[in-house]
């Protein structure tokens, strides 16, 4: 894991970036600019139209820059050589396109292999990495990628897309084809990871609950490929930028937002010595989990206890609610 | 004087060429021989054998070149593949013993002629299955591929060429198998291969000639593919890799 502390992540500036496709009235990407912040999770998402693909793919020029650039670091992609461009950013897909030929070792060697490394190097790299990923090296290594789970070769997908510590990865709906269980385990290592190794990463997704999950910003774009909101998810949920956007994010936005909070991130009230009963949940319940608690067991309010199984606090329905007016109407920093 | 010499011929009995040891089988011109097919194996048959195996040797190895060259072409620039199949496609069409009989006059009775119409037959096969196999690499893999930083040149040889080998090999066998059928054909031109012996056989109504050749070839055939299969299996050890547990 040291080698992968050690990697730098890039800023990415989309600075007036247009797309258009021959003569297509309307540009697939009208206009963007973006700024993503080093070392942060940004997520693009949209409806179908919007364009999040094509912006994702103009990064590593998988699609040209028709106005417009997009600098990593402050230097152009079109100032690069295109393989020298795309060795340097990690790729990974829906569909993982794992190689069907070569070993899961070989797949997560490729970058390694074709930036020269030598066989220790990359070797050793290629263990770290997929134990990184929660893949035991000896078991799985020599396995090819049709006697892996989807899950796990998304896993692997991922390993092979960090090979040679790139300090920019494009995601590209990475847990889109994947069962909802093994989706949300991979989301929550993912997260993890990431706090690791704090690369940037573009994360392209259709799924606003993944979005919120898995951005610390999102941009979401709307039909012709026009940038409608830019934010944190707290900034989006509370303050959503138009009409559009608000449908977007769903009517439910108000209690999307109670899930980005855990009652450990909340102040909460000194329990009141009144003997009665009341539901409980432990601190790093989710204000949204915890409003369904209450409301489940028809109480007002519930006791949260700690990591030790103490009693930490009180929650109340009516704090919760409080907590979330509180929010609404003024940008959070 | 005249006398003289016919009764020597008499006493030396009748001048009839010596076919070496004869069985009542061979005199009675029975289906299958064994002891004629292998007291004349080596004589007869096997030089006829490595010249069957040479003429196919020759025909894939010059048809697999130019097929796998159009194919990587049509794969490259589309246009390429209709006329090329097309012309493959003629050939394909001509009967055998027609094309044979057509380049004797071009290209004279003998190995060149025989090659040519052999080759032919090999290239409608073998450049419909390199180029398929091309194409039917998957999408996303060869977006990876580009994603990564692999050249076109680099995602050809280590990504497309080695994922259509199951493909381009399924190919070989076929074309294999044709062409040891097709070149028994060769013999009606000039007396070449394992044709030669079924060619004289059908002239002189010999059963044993006839089956020994014919079995030759066959095993000939059964015996390239048996090898081409067991080449698949090394060398695309990936394709029947699942998941077993």
């Amino acid at each position: 894991m040291s080698a992968s502390r050690g990697s730098s992540a890039a800023e990415i500036v989309f600075d007036h970036v247009t797309k258009r496709y021959g003569n297509a009235a309307r540009p697939a990407i009208d206009d963007l600019s973006l700024t993503l912040p080093a070392g942060d999770i940004c997520v693009l998402i949209g409806p179908s139209g919007g364009g999040k693909t094509t912006a994702m793919k103009m990064v590593n020029r998988l699609i040209s820059i028709t106005e417009g650039d997009i600098t990593i670091e402050g230097t152009s992609v079109k100032a690069l050589d295109l393989t020298e461009l795309r060795r340097g950013i990690g790729y990974v897909i829906q569909q993982v396109g794992l190689f069907p030929h070569m070993t899961i070792d070989a797949n997560v060697a490729t970058v390694p292999k074709l930036l020269g490394w030598d066989k220790k190097r990359t070797r050793a790299r290629g263990r770290e990495l997929l134990e990184l990923v929660g893949l035991d090296p000896d078991e799985h290594g020599r396995r090819y990628p049709a006697q892996l789970s989807g899950g796990q070769r998304q896993r692997v997908g991922l390993a092979r897309a960090m090979a040679a510590d790139p300090p920019l990865m494009l995601m590209d709906e990475p847990f889109g084809a994947i069962d909802p269980i093994t989706r949300e385990r991979l989301q929550n290592d993912f997260l993890r990871l990431h706090k690791e190794i704090r690369k940037t990463v573009v994360f392209v997704t259709h799924d606003i609950d993944e979005a919120i999950k898995m951005g610390d910003r999102v941009a979401i774009l709307r039909e012709g490929g026009q940038l409608a909101q830019y934010g944190t998810p707290e900034e989006i949920l509370a303050r959503p930028a138009d009409e559009f956007v608000a449908r977007f994010v769903g009517a439910d936005r108000g209690l999307k937002r109670l899930a980005l909070r855990r009652l450990d991130e909340v102040e909460l009230l000194p329990v009141p010595n009144d003997g009665r009963t009341r539901p409980e949940c432990p601190a790093d319940t989710t204000l949204r989990d915890a409003l369904s608690a209450m409301l489940t067991a028809g109480s007002p309010d519930l006791l949260v206890r700690g990591d030790n199984g103490d009693p930490a606090g009180y929650m109340t329905f009516e704090v919760v609610s409080r907590l979330l007016a509180d929010r609404e109407g003024h940008v959070v920093a | 004087m005249i006398a003289v010499l016919a009764t020597t011929l008499a006493q030396e009995g009748p001048v009839i060429p010596d076919f070496g040891r004869g069985d009542e089988c061979i005199r009675s011109n029975g289906n299958f021989c064994l002891n004629w097919f292998l007291d004349n194996f080596a004589d007869r048959y096997l030089p006829r054998v490595v010249e069957h195996i040479e003429m196919t040797l020759i025909a894939i190895a010059i048809g697999f070149v130019i097929a796998f060259a159009a194919a990587l072409i049509a794969y490259r620039w589309e246009w390429f593949e209709l006329p090329f199949a097309n012309v493959s496609a003629l050939f394909y069409t001509i009967p055998s013993i027609a094309f044979f009989q057509i380049m004797v006059p071009i290209t004279g009775i003998g190995w060149l002629s025989i090659e040519i119409a052999l080759v032919s037959y090999t290239l409608l096969i073998l450049f419909r299955n390199t180029l398929t196999g091309l194409r039917e690499v998957p999408a996303d893999t060869r977006e990876a591929a580009e994603g990564m930083g692999l050249t076109r040149r680099q995602t050809l040889l280590r990504v497309e060429l080695p994922l259509a080998t199951p493909a381009i090999i399924a190919g070989l066998r076929i074309a294999t198998v044709t062409t040891i059928s097709l070149a028994t054909i060769a013999a009606f031109i000039t007396p070449l291969g394992l044709g030669a012996p079924i060619f004289s056989a059908i002239q002189t109504g010999a059963n044993t000639e006839f089956v020994g050749a014919s079995i030759l070839a066959i095993a000939l055939a059964l015996l390239a593919d048996a090898g081409i299969v067991l080449l698949q299996r090394m060398t695309t050890p990936w394709a029947r890799a699942r998941r077993t547990t």
